[in-house]
């Protein structure tokens, strides 16, 4: 940009949104999701044009025609898929997937594993309602044992899938939780994960009003969130509880409530989120209420080679050692023979 | 050798006459650990430096190491060589090299009666023969009276002449392709050096030892055969009077390959290629991962429906995006080649085609996925559909499919098949400075209003606009989009209206190159008509046609959607339409729905391409039931419509037979 030009202003949240009507239903926690977005996103001082939101099928997968920016409304399950091709083919836009938890963790469960292992430098907004919404109330592969809904009258009989301990099994780089009822918190994960180089996974706690309300009012109630949850913070104590009375210890291989007044606080657990091994994060992934508190914010953020990047390295490595590739000389070959 | 001797001379060695003859088929067969496939490429590379013209078939098991000595494990490579231009890798073996009982027992049906069979007399012991299923030993039992056979003791041999390299036993195995590679390079009076050079590129290096075998064996197979009595004479194939030129021989996978590096350079793009590995496109993977130097990136994706959608994410980033499969890796492709459909982005998808339903049969050939390709797809969902005529038509078709693709915006569906796929032959290698350049526009000229992602051209194409391009912001996505503007619309006139527009846009594509491939007049009797790989031997069998004074011409389709603009005119000019596939009949159906021709099948589904004499004698078996179906049933012509179709129905062929009751007939 030349000097002449003024520098254009910066971008207010509401630059970030299209002109599209969003359609989610009257109090749906999606619309918290994306006013924060909106609001990191323009604090960060992101490119519109340079910002892609790709997207698989579901009610959050709508997500992308409210952004004003690049957007990809796929197929159920692919978004992952879609992601990863640009970003092979253009690493320099920033890419974020929007997905819910039958598109991610039933349909498109393979290809969630794989971006994570990957490490491609894609974020990952994982709506978690634990319902299917768009469908119009069937059991998701994270409602809870027992669960009825209309494709289980008599209650669900399989066990639900706990996000977070899928991704770090899958060497995710980064995981976080946050939930849609907590601005503050959700605007905190999402400028961790945007900072994030990798993929970096956050599982938002979602209210569905229509199909699974209240879900997750034993976190979003204001008088109950302190005891229920407990805010991960690096390098400090797992301490939780209104009164912060109450930790979390390690009992051989299993992990322990105690009261915090009756132990040295060396015995209780330390988060620590650049731990390189998984070990630990995927301890705080099975806690799970009501046995435990469920912890939020970031359970694991790690430095590792990522996908897009390497590709590219190896790439230019190749060019270097042979120079860049001659298409004529690549036709003629190297066995060739003349006639006439 | 059946064919005529064109000419005699003494060779270098006295004791040997040197026979000239225009054109011989030889076949490797061994176990699938044998080196077969090695000894026939070299065999063929060896032929095209001599200036021949030649056509391989490779056909091999689809296991890696079938149990070894059964007829499971054979693996086979065909090579026709030839002092003229040729189409097909023949249909009829002039010599066989059958390096055990199984190979001898699964190749012996293709040799010519008079033809030579070259056996390793040490594979027909009691064990191997049982393996292969002989109750006899057929070098003892004269079942093999027919041809000429030349017992060699390979094994005993290639051990002696390795002997002094001090190889372990397994190693000194592993060279005994080589001795019947020098043994076949002397009876065809071919020259070492081409396949020395390889020993030495390959092996020279990281194990001199093996090097040094190869090499030993080799030249003691070629000594053998000017040594030993068996062979009363040496045949030559004289060079063939090929265009001049810089040549190459190459398969159809290796084709692909340089076709699509060739038009990302054309495009002045970067070419991703993501795919899941499957046979038989695989290779285009491997050869494309190796050019890493070309900036082409690959990415081996974690299934197949991952490959589609990350091609189809390169190319909504702007790149060219490509990926390769076969038949059941298209299957899977379906919904996301629909969202390409829908999004209308440039992806090529190739598919390699296999022997199917399901897995099928994954290393042979088949051209039964033209309704897939045509079809597979929920919804009105126009795919413009290319298939290669042959291994080199395959650079040629890569290049094409690429260019619609982008000038069109829309994916394409690049049809090979196993057999051009693997197959090979010389290629006189273009100079890219004289092709066209593949012109690619992203807009990003500032606008008045918001982007109209959804605005055609003259050709109903929409624009390119890619991520990174200020004021271009745009939503695309599988859901119905409303005609112009690009939002999500669910209005049933929009609806239609665009079903209608993407129909028109595919119905409307101009081919670059050649949309079919003529031979013969433009009026006659019957007009044969193929598409994609089979071309060689219908080009062939009509020319044979045209020879015994039939009126047969041939149309080989290259572009299976749209269909050529001027096929129904050219089919009006014949009294009888043949289509002739390897399948039950796909192309015919979609020829008889568009254009109300009676089209007859001529099929083949196993897994074989077809041969020039069986498509000779079956064009011939169908003029000769017309003509015995004009001649007038005396005693039996019907005396009323009624009757008519009483008749007919009464001559239906009893496919089902089980299930038909005594008193059904």
């Amino acid at each position: 940009m030349s000097a002449t030009q003024t520098m254009p202003l910066p971008l207010k949240p509401a630059d970030f949104a299209s002109s599209a009507e969003v359609r989610w239903c009257p109090g749906c926690g999606g619309y918290s999701v994306l006013a924060n977005v909106r609001r990191v996103l323009a604090r960060l001082g992101y490119d519109r044009s340079k910002t892609v939101f790709v997207s698989g099928i579901g009610c959050s997968s709508r997500f992308p025609y409210y952004m004003n920016t690049f957007g990809f409304h796929s197929i159920h399950g692919r978004a992952a898929t879609i992601a990863s091709g640009l970003k092979l083919a253009r690493p320099d836009l920033s890419v974020w997937i929007i997905t819910g938890d039958g598109d991610a963790l039933s349909i498109g469960g393979n290809h969630l594993l794989h971006l994570l292992r990957r490490n491609v430098d894609v974020k990952v907004l994982l709506f978690n309602n634990r319902i299917y919404g768009l469908t119009k109330g069937q059991y998701s592969p994270t409602s809870e044992q027992g669960k009825i809904t209309k494709s289980s009258p008599d209650g669900t009989l399989e066990d639900p899938i706990r996000p977070i301990s899928i991704a770090i099994g899958a060497e995710a780089s980064f995981a976080a939780r946050t939930i849609d009822g907590d601005a503050k918190h959700l605007e905190y994960v999402l400028e961790r994960a945007a900072h994030h180089v990798g993929t970096a996974f956050v599982e938002i706690y979602q209210n569905c009003v229509i199909f699974n309300d209240g879900a997750f009012d034993y976190i979003n109630g204001r008088d109950v969130r302190a005891e229920n949850t407990l805010y991960l913070e690096h390098g400090k104590p797992l301490i939780f509880g209104k009164e912060r009375d109450k930790g979390i210890r390690l009992n051989g291989l299993n992990h322990e409530i105690v009261p915090v007044a009756s132990v040295d606080p060396s015995q209780l657990l330390h988060h620590d989120e650049k731990a390189r091994e998984p070990s630990l994060a995927f301890l705080l992934s099975r806690m799970r209420y009501p046995e435990f508190p469920e912890p939020m914010g970031v359970f694991r953020a790690i430095d590792r080679p990522v996908y897009n990047q390497v590709v590219h390295r190896q790439i230019d490595a190749a060019v270097a050692r042979r120079g860049l590739g001659d298409v004529q000389d690549l036709i003629t070959g190297a066995e060739t023979w003349n006639v006439g | 050798m059946t064919t005529e001797y064109l000419a005699e001379a003494e060779s270098k060695s006295p004791r040997k006459k040197l026979a000239i003859l225009p054109s011989v088929v030889i076949r490797f067969a061994g176990d699938s650990g044998d080196g077969m496939q090695l000894a026939g490429m070299q065999f063929s590379d060896t032929s095209a430096h001599l200036g021949n013209d030649i056509s391989t078939f490779p056909d091999y098991p689809s296991e890696i190491r079938a149990p070894a000595g059964t007829i499971a494990g054979v693996s086979g490579y065909q090579i026709q060589f030839s002092s003229s231009d040729i189409f097909t890798p023949g249909d009829d073996v002039d010599a066989l090299v059958a390096m055990n009982p199984a190979a001898l027992k699964s190749n012996i049906k293709s040799v010519k009666l008079g033809g030579m069979v070259i056996v390793n007399e040490n594979a027909f012991v009691p064990a191997e023969l049982k393996k292969a299923g002989y109750d006899a030993n057929p070098l003892d039992d004269n079942s093999l009276q027919p041809y000429r056979v030349i017992r060699v003791p390979i094994d005993t041999l290639n051990a002696l002449a390795v002997r002094t390299v001090g190889l372990f036993p397994r190693q000194v195995d592993m060279c005994k392709n080589f001795f019947g590679l020098g043994l076949v390079y002397w009876l065809y009076d071919r020259p070492l050096t081409s396949t020395l050079v390889y020993i030495q590129r390959k092996f020279g290096i990281k194990n001199p030892q093996m090097a040094q075998a190869d090499e030993l064996a080799l030249k003691a197979g070629y000594n053998y055969g000017e040594t030993a009595e068996l062979f009363a004479e040496q045949y030559h194939v004289p060079k063939a009077n090929l265009p001049k030129g810089t040549y190459r021989k190459i398969t159809g996978n290796e084709a692909l390959v340089l076709g699509l590096v060739t038009a990302a350079h054309l495009a002045g793009k970067q070419l991703v290629y993501p795919s899941y590995p499957i046979t038989p496109a695989t290779e285009v993977l491997h050869d494309l991962t190796a050019l890493k130097h070309f900036r082409v990136v690959t990415f081996q994706a974690e299934d197949e429906i991952c490959a589609m959608g990350a091609a189809i994410g390169a190319a909504y980033g702007g790149a060219l995006a490509v990926t390769g499969t076969s038949g059941p890796g298209l299957a899977l492709k379906t919904e996301a080649i629909n969202l390409a459909v829908m999004t209308e982005l440039p992806v090529v998808i190739i598919d390699v085609q296999r022997g199917g339903p399901s897995t099928g049969l994954p290393t042979k050939t088949e051209q039964s996925d033209l309704f897939q390709a045509m079809f597979g797809r929920n919804g009105e969902s126009p795919v413009p559909i290319i298939a290669a005529v042959s291994p080199t038509d395959c650079f040629d078709a890569a290049i094409e499919a690429c260019r619609i693709a982008i000038q069109y915006m829309t994916p394409v569906l690049l049809l090979s098949d196993g057999y051009v796929g693997n197959s090979a032959e010389p290629w006189k290698t273009p100079c890219i400075a004289m092709m066209p350049r593949i012109d690619v526009h992203h807009p990003t000229e500032p606008l008045t209003g918001p982007f109209k992602p959804y605005e055609r051209n003259e050709a109903l194409v929409r624009p390119w606009a890619i991520p990174g391009t200020a004021g271009y912001e745009h939503r695309i996505g599988g859901l119905e989009k409303q005609d112009v503007i690009g939002a999500v619309s669910y209005e049933p006139a929009n609806h239609e209206t665009m079903v209608q527009l993407r129909a028109a846009k595919v119905a409307g594509i101009k081919p670059a190159g050649p949309s079919y491939f003529w031979t013969g007049d433009n009026t006659g009797d019957v007009l044969l008509i193929g598409w994609g790989g089979t071309y060689g031997a219908l080009k062939v069998a009509t020319m044979k046609l045209q020879k015994e004074g039939l009126r047969v011409s041939a149309c080989q389709l290259r572009y299976l959607n749209p269909l050529p603009e001027d096929l129904a005119e050219r089919m009006s000019h014949f009294a009888k339409i043949i289509v002739a596939e390897l399948n039950l009949g796909q192309l015919a159906l979609l020829l008889r729905a568009k254009y109300l021709v009676d089209a007859q099948i001529l099929s083949k589904v196993q897994g074989q391409p077809f041969t020039v004499s069986e498509l000779v004698r079956r064009v011939k078996q169908m003029l000769a039931s017309d003509a015995a179906a004009r001649r007038p049933a005396a005693a039996e012509t019907p005396k009323d419509p009624i009757h008519v179709v009483e008749r007919k129905v009464q001559t239906l062929p009893r496919v089902r037979g089980d299930y038909c009751s005594a008193a059904d007939v």
